[in-house]
């Protein structure tokens, strides 16, 4: 099957690209497709455990199997409205 | 309601107008103002980036949930994306309600949970360099749970 893989932020840096299809295997989770990737990050293993999953918009969890055509989109913490700071 | 993700500059007084009805005693309005430093170092601008169309969601979902939640009678959510400058409104968060206590409840929860789980970033210019801002974590029942994360 067939994914589209969408990165932002941090990770649009990081891989050096905002979007790529990629063809896995039937039944492949979404676990299985960040092992997959986690590969060209390994340097960042901090960035890599507190990154979410959304699937066709929706946030998902490790478990769930990907479909043919799905939308993955791997998002770091977000950091949207107003600036924190010290 | 009234929720919206826009490259404009946010007209704040136009949307407290728009939403101000008879029925309401109070109007809490939040606003995301774009600060001249982080941690003493000085910024030149931000550039606010999204995945659009799911944080355009995350936003209506929020918005509906406190309307629920804090059983305000309406409420407007607007962010702006692209390049923003000091001063300027990053977000804009307006609530009415009957009574002052759920508006300010509700705006507070608003802003705290849309920082957590709508997916926009943002990357900071400095005079001496630009960074992605540090996010906040994401809520537990987010982040996927699994041991390949060990």
């Amino acid at each position: 099957m067939r994914v589209q893989v969408l990165y932002f932020g941090v990770l649009k840096d990081l891989f050096k690209r905002e979007r790529e299809d990629l063809h896995l295997a039937d039944e492949s989770s979404v676990g299985d497709l960040m092992t997959l990737l986690k590969g060209p990050a390994s340097a960042q293993a901090g960035l890599w455990k507190s990154i979410a999953v959304a699937v066709n918009q929706e946030y998902v969890q490790s478990a769930a199997l990907l479909h043919d055509g799905d939308e993955v989109a791997l998002l770091p913490p977000v950091s949207g409205g107003l600036k924190e700071g010290h | 309601m009234h929720v919206a993700i826009t490259g404009a500059v946010i007209d704040t007084a136009r949307i407290m107008d728009e939403i101000r009805a008879g029925a309401d005693g109070a109007i809490c309005t939040f606003d995301g103002i774009v600060r001249n430093n982080t941690r003493g170092r000085q910024t030149l601008f931000l550039d606010y980036e999204a995945y659009e169309a799911m944080a355009l969601q995350q936003m209506q979902g929020l918005a509906n949930e406190a309307l629920t939640k804090f059983s305000v009678r309406d409420i407007a959510l607007v962010h702006r994306l692209g390049r923003l400058h000091v001063g300027e409104s990053s977000v804009l968060i307006v609530v009415a309600s009957a009574h002052r206590g759920a508006a300010f409840d509700a705006c507070r929860w608003l802003i705290d949970t849309l920082k957590k789980t709508v997916p926009i970033w943002k990357k900071e210019q400095f005079v001496d360099g630009a960074v992605w801002a540090d996010g906040e974590p994401f809520p537990e029942e987010i982040v996927p749970s699994s041991e390949l994360q060990k």
